[in-house]
């Protein structure tokens, strides 16, 4: 069998971890928790991170290049702002399908926990990849006229704001329809609110 | 033996569409008594020259150094003479022709009043299709709004001593222009925390935000090389307004063009991503010492 490296083991820890803080919450899961969910002693783990909180950064700093990531590809795409507006919806909604964890421990861990995020990860510091993205997004449906100017956080938290809520939503189970079945009339309602005016 | 006299580099300053502003800041230069002992005006519009502009019109004489000022327009007499005449006259004779100012360099304001028709000598904007391509070698830009009294100061200096003349690829000495003018400017430190200035002439922030400011996308050594020797625009809390460079005038001169509060233009040469990258986690923290006044003139007695 071959060797998993040390950053196979570090996106393992990553991935362990992102589940059990975002069904047990922050507080209760312990390292010894995720250690051997990981199936590694507790004295390895802190190889790979010095302690909770340091992990927890990391986590949401992980989550916020993958989003930045997958909304690079979108804004550097031909595509019009309307056809971006529902590539990041249908990311998003994915993501939520394929990889709860990740919006989950943003949701209910980041969002819910500031206390443990306030030294070193304040502000953009831990998000900057995903916000700077959005930024970007949004800077771009302004300069080519699909977009009404205005302040980037008025925009940013009627779209992002909008995702979480229905993220959540579905997490809850209240849900009547498969998170599929919302894309297309969420991604014209965030449109129909954001783009020009005439 | 010749005399000093006979070998001074001899100029003549003609304008085209211009406010003399050009003019009027070369006398302001600090050492422009001993520039004249090295250099000789055939004609200047405001300072004693050696001949009158209706002699310099017959176009009978030449000149080593031609400087030409404003902006060129092809239907324009001076002493009942075609400016573009003596313009392609003198531009064959000379060593060397300075367009000073930004009119003379790429049109600036005075193209604005006839943009089909008038341009700078070699740069109409940004594109080289000015009345003296042909001329293109021996032709150098200060541009400005106005000149830098310092720039053709040192300008002709190193002519007179036979330096070389490095130039960017929009004519303008490297000496001078390679940097920008957000260099040396004293409110750096506000920029870097992004803490912007709320009006104009504060001695607190920074004017690149809300006010208008294009000193970091502005080739130009305002800041370094400082305007009477004691101050710039940016020192005192006005916007730079990007005078030197080809698309001047730009329109809303006092604000920052923004699209969902994200300024449209990052410094030169940044990438826009990694500017807001860096802007956000700047933004992220508080820098007491820098949000506050310089000088509380309320109770600092």
């Amino acid at each position: 069998m071959a060797r998993t490296t040390k950053e196979e083991r570090k996106n393992g820890i990553i991935s362990a971890a992102l589940e059990l803080f975002s069904e047990n919450g922050f507080y209760i899961t312990t390292i010894p928790d995720i250690a051997k969910k990981v199936g590694m002693s507790v004295g390895n783990f802190y190889n790979y991170f010095s302690s909770k909180d340091i992990l927890a950064k990391e986590l949401i700093m992980y989550i916020s290049e993958y989003l930045g990531k997958n909304i690079r590809a979108i804004n550097e795409s031909d595509a019009s702002t309307q056809e971006k507006i529902e590539q990041i919806v249908s990311m998003y909604f994915d993501t939520a399908k394929e990889r709860p964890e990740m919006i989950e421990y943003f949701l209910r861990v980041y969002l819910s926990n500031r206390e443990v995020f306030k030294d070193g990860c304040e502000g953009m510091i831990c998000v900057s990849p995903f916000i700077t993205e959005m930024m970007i997004f949004f800077e771009n449906g302004v300069a080519s006229g699909e977009l009404h100017d205005q302040d980037f956080f008025s925009a940013f938290g009627l779209f992002m704001g909008y995702l979480g809520g229905m993220v959540f939503l579905y997490g809850e189970k209240i849900l009547p329809e498969p998170l599929d079945d919302y894309k297309q009339s969420i991604s014209e309602n965030i449109y129909n609110a954001l783009k020009t005016r005439t | 033996m010749h005399s000093k006299q006979e070998h001074k580099l001899k100029i003549f300053w003609l304008q085209g569409l211009t406010c003399n502003g050009n003019a009027h800041s070369f006398l302001n230069l600090e050492y422009l008594e001993e520039l004249l002992e090295k250099i000789e005006f055939l004609y200047h519009p405001l300072l004693p020259a050696k001949e009158t502009l209706s002699e310099m019109a017959k176009c009978k004489t030449s000149c080593d150094i031609l400087i030409f000022e404003g902006a060129y327009d092809p239907s324009l007499k001076r002493a009942d003479t075609f400016v573009d005449t003596m313009l392609h006259y003198y531009a064959k004779k000379a060593k060397y022709i300075i367009a000073v100012g930004t009119c003379a360099s790429f049109g600036g304001i005075f193209k604005a009043s006839s943009p089909q028709t008038n341009s700078g000598i070699l740069f109409n904007e940004e594109q080289e299709s000015g009345p003296l391509q042909g001329y293109s070698a021996k032709i150098i830009n200060l541009s400005g709004c106005p000149v830098h009294p310092e720039w053709l100061g040192s300008t002709l200096n190193m002519i007179v001593d036979k330096h070389p003349v490095v130039l960017d690829k929009e004519h303008r000495p490297k000496e001078l222009y390679s940097s920008l003018v957000h260099h040396g400017c004293t409110r750096n430190e506000y920029f870097e925390w992004k803490i912007d200035a709320d009006d104009f002439g504060q001695k607190e922030g920074c004017l690149f935000y809300k006010q208008g400011c294009r000193a970091p996308m502005t080739h130009g050594s305002c800041n370094t090389i400082l305007w009477n020797g004691v101050n710039s625009k940016t020192r005192s809390g006005t916007p730079c307004f990007g005078c030197t460079e080809s698309d001047f005038p730009r329109t809303d001169l006092f604000e920052t063009k923004t699209n969902m509060s994200i300024p449209v233009d990052a410094p030169l040469g940044v990438p826009k991503r990694a500017y807001l990258t860096l802007t956000g986690i700047a933004k992220t923290f508080h820098i007491k010492r820098l949000e506050e006044p310089l000088i509380d003139y309320k109770n600092d007695n």
